[in-house]
């Protein structure tokens, strides 16, 4: 079901991939330059909020494959998980740990990127489908 | 010794995809569990024989002087052995009664979270790991009794057992912390062996009481015995292991763990012993006056519960090797006799004694193992409970104080118990043959097991009691004692006044069980006194705070978004301005340095608050709130803080869609508010303005603590290797309060979710 008009969705179409692109880049960089889990996690989701807009909710779910409140749950697993490496080290609980390429504050900042975007598509989602039952 | 406390809550999480791939018969690889603990216990035991022990640790919060850290001795020992060897057997036993059930896997899942917080109580050395597993006992178990949640009994009952043990876990934390001021330290070994004497201290009596608050919730004594018998509500290998041999346990536990450094003076015997003493008569009483053979179980455990803690209260050497005895044999009979009351339940399909009898013919495994079980319990030659009746009854006999009393109370309790033994052992099995709601048949392998060999336990233990005398018992005395002991079992004492004293009850007590029908009659007529007893004390509280709470619940929780607002503001606004006026004399440095672009930002970003304000569409309004917070994001940016900027950016953009959606489901706009009211509300709202700014301006000038951004600041490339100081303080240095914070946006989207979804159903269903 199409519910905007043409501009939209082919403005749509282009930026949605290129927000996504650029949430992950934000998410990557986060450490040294301005960015981090929590804003590209809000990136992401104005992404699909917008996508949800111009095709709806339905498409939006297929788009994302996975439920928003899966990305919930994992992404709390993963900011658990984040502050277990420290017990192998024998450091205090949550004390970071470097590898090459990996460390637990990416981990944890994924985390954040994965509730953040769960969190707001749920809220956005959910109200628009409830939308859709009323009318 | 990590991974034998936390396996369990690893393989808890592997229990339903292991269940659909295994079905019932995930239990085999769940015991393994409880199994391999038992093993690696049990190659324990020539260490801990020799006095020595083990210790783990690992640092938790260090700057709290906190850590994760685990002590096995004697007496962790004798409770582990019993919580992973019975464990095994009730989980073997469960894959047979639970069988077909669909819920196998959510079973197998809490029961081994269960199992490893237990095994975490039992030998944490940490006050605080101590309390955490503590608490996780009493949050499984209360998933555990309320298995059936469909079921309002069990899930009252469930959340009786909840709020009791809670109510004590409290008190407990209070106690461990009085704990730690007064010795300084937060590891139980230190606080055991130290040589801080808590006796002297000013403290003791408040610590005390504290601690054994907690305890006597836990572990069911008297007045808060009511909650034990409800929660015979849970599946029965639930009740088998939680409610005879670990969790009611863990108060005992802890009392028998702090008793070197607490036992001795008067306070401490006085209230154990007749504490103890009233909790073992009111459960051998009330035992016999019902007839679901789980409740009468459930009774005879509170009277071992209330034996046990008396005995503590004595805390003389015999004493204390007549706890560790009992207690071991305790666990052995009761575990057995539960799994017998399951298997009757789960094959004639009734738990009242009244309607089974005759069984032994059909059952005749499950009949042998529930009549040597019950001999134990009713403390009858030759079997283990014997030997730990007859030293019960000589530490009773030696005691110097209360003497009179304690004896006469567990001389009748062991009457009354008696006859509660010979109810459940021979009513069912023996005698004429009853219609059953199910056809009686022998019970599966699985479910043999457990009862036999407990049961097969306190015999050949009753023949041999050193065999576990000196590796287990007497190691775990010693820790009791925290001292030397020297301990010798053996089944016949001769000819005392012990023997004398068990004969007599045992004569008595079958008598009882031979007029049971007539002594549950005389019971009856006590019952309006006996329903006047702690429990309606529980229901009337409970009865109270519901309508307290939909009291206040009314007046504070209306559901107007506006009072909230209102009211939130006002105390803030009156609060806040109270500490500000009065605490700080103002001094306002108004020589503010303002560029002419920062200005007119500021200006747009107030005219649009203005706006919003005084729009008449809701669009609009929303519009308006939109150009104030690009307003403000601007001002970040101009100020260098580009992480914020980009935040209060993407916030109002998806404010903007939230509140457009939102808006879309309500009604058309309406003034509903009267001028005096909106005047109210302007004024509280300017006031609120007023005051933030004044907040601002003044913290501008006063620096009351020094900052700790310069730390960060120095510290971000160094540490963290982050150039982004704000995301380095995010992810790194405060990582703790990011995790608490997406928890919370965790929890308000599911809320969104759960209130839409819930109001459509609603809605569906009109």
């Amino acid at each position: 079901m199409k519910t905007g008009t043409l501009i939209l969705s082919v403005a749509a179409r282009m930026l949605v991939p290129l927000q996504v692109l650029f949430s992950i880049f934000l998410l990557l960089r986060g450490h040294n330059e301005p960015g981090g889990g929590f804003i590209a996690g809000l990136v992401v989701a104005g992404a699909f909020a917008l996508h949800q807009f111009v095709y709806g909710p339905a498409a939006t779910r297929r788009l994302l494959r996975v439920d928003p409140r899966d990305c919930i749950g994992f992404g709390l697993v993963l900011g658990v998980v984040s502050a277990l490496p420290a017990w192998l080290a024998g450091e205090a609980f949550m004390t970071a740990q470097w590898w090459p390429v990996l460390n637990t504050p990416l981990i944890f900042d994924v985390g954040v990127y994965l509730v953040v975007l769960g969190s707001v598509l749920t809220a956005v989602i959910t109200l628009t489908e409830v939308d859709k039952d009323d009318y | 010794m990590l991974i034998a406390v936390l396996a369990g809550f690893v393989l808890a999480m592997f229990a339903p995809v292991l269940t659909r791939w295994l079905g019932h018969r995930v239990g085999w690889v769940m015991a393994l569990y409880p199994a391999a603990v038992m093993i690696w216990l049990a190659g324990q035991v020539p260490q801990v024989m020799q006095g020595g022990g083990l210790y783990f640790e690992q640092a938790w919060a260090p700057s709290l002087g906190l850590s994760l850290s685990f002590w096995l001795d004697g007496l962790s020992l004798m409770f582990g052995l019993l919580i992973s060897g019975i464990g095994t057997l009730i989980l073997l036993y469960a894959s047979g009664y639970m069988k077909g059930d669909p819920r196998v896997g959510r079973f197998y899942a809490i029961m081994l979270c269960f199992m490893s917080s237990m095994l975490g109580v039992v030998m944490a050395d940490g006050l605080m790991s101590l309390f955490v597993f503590w608490e996780l006992t009493s949050i499984t178990s209360y998933l555990l009794i309320g298995f059936d949640h469909e079921d309002e009994k069990a899930r009252k009952s469930a959340l009786q057992g909840l709020l009791v043990t809670f109510s004590g876990g409290l008190a407990l934390m209070s106690g461990l912390i009085m704990l730690n001021l007064v010795t300084g330290s937060w590891s139980l070994r230190e606080i055991i062996g130290g040589e801080v004497s808590l006796r002297d201290n000013a403290l003791y009596l408040p610590i005390l009481l504290c601690l054994l608050g907690g305890a006597f919730t836990k572990s069911a004594q008297f007045p808060f015995h009511f909650w034990l018998p409800n929660a015979m509500a849970a599946p029965t290998p639930v009740s088998a292991f939680l409610h005879s041999a670990t969790m009611v346990k863990a108060g005992i536990y802890l009392m028998a763990r702090i008793s070197p450094e607490f036992s001795g003076t008067s306070a401490w015997t006085l209230i154990l012993c007749v504490f103890g003493a009233v909790t073992m008569l009111t459960g051998a009483f009330l035992a016999l006056r019902f007839s679901g053979i789980k409740k009468v179980l459930a009774y005879s455990t509170i009277m071992a519960l209330g034996t046990l803690t008396m005995l503590l209260g004595i805390g003389s050497e015999a004493a204390l090797i007549a706890f560790v005895a009992f207690l071991f044999a305790h666990s052995l009979y009761k575990g057995a006799l539960f799994m017998v009351a399951g298997s009757l339940d789960h094959e004639t399909g009734t738990k009242d004694i009244d309607a089974m009898g005759g069984l032994f013919r059909k059952m005749p495994v499950t009949a042998l193992s529930a009549l040597v079980a019950a001999l134990s319990l009713g403390g009858i030659i030759p079997l283990f409970g014997f030997v730990a009746k007859e030293l019960l009854f000589e530490a009773v006999l030696a005691t110097s104080q209360l003497t009179t009393f304690l004896l006469a109370m567990t001389l009748v309790s062991s009457i009354l118990v008696v006859a509660a033994a010979g109810i459940v052992a021979l009513r069912p099995f023996f005698g004429a043959l009853k219609e059953t709601p199910k056809t009686p048949h022998e019970a599966p392998v699985t479910m043999l097991a457990g009862p036999f060999i407990l049961a097969g336990l306190s015999l050949i233990l009753g023949f041999l009691p050193p065999l576990v005398g000196q590796p287990i018992l007497a190691p775990a005395a010693r820790a009791v004692m925290g001292g030397e002991l020297t301990m010798s079992l053996y089944l016949w004492h001769g000819i005392n006044t012990a023997l004398i004293m068990s004969m007599v009850s045992l004569l008595l007590g079958l008598v009882i069980c031979w007029q049971w029908r007539r002594v549950r009659g005389l019971i009856a007529r006590l019952n309006p006194l006996l329903d006047r007893g702690p429990e309606s004390g529980y229901w009337r509280l409970m009865d109270g705070l519901v309508r307290f709470s939909e009291w206040q619940t009314r007046v504070l929780q209306n559901g107007h978004m506006r009072n909230y607002l209102l009211m939130t503001l006002t105390v803030f606004v009156g609060l806040t301005g109270y500490a500000l006026l009065v605490r700080h004399s103002l001094s306002l440095n108004l020589a503010l340095d303002m560029r002419i672009h920062e200005i007119v930002v500021a200006a747009v970003t107030a005219a649009s608050a203005v706006a919003a304000c005084l729009m008449r569409s809701r669009l609009a309004a929303v519009a308006a709130s939109g150009v104030m917070g690009f307003g403000i994001a601007l001002l970040f940016l101009l100020f260098s803080a580009p992480d914020l900027a980009i935040t209060q950016l993407l916030i109002e953009t998806l404010t903007v869609i939230l509140l457009i959606l939102v808006l879309f489901r309500m009604p058309r706009f309406a003034d509903l508010s009267t001028a005096g009211e909106r005047i109210r509300d302007a004024i509280v709202a300017l006031l609120t303005g007023a005051l933030m700014s004044l907040l601002v301006l003044t913290m501008y000038d006063v620096n009351l603590f020094p900052s700790i951004s310069e730390y960060m600041v120095d510290n971000s490339v160094d540490l963290a290797h982050g150039h982004n100081i704000v995301n380095v303080i995010l992810v790194d240095f405060r990582a703790l309060d990011t995790l608490g914070e997406i928890f919370v946006l965790a929890l308000a989207a599911t809320g969104v979710f759960a209130m839409l979804k819930l109001q459509t159903r609603e809605k569906k269903a009109r």
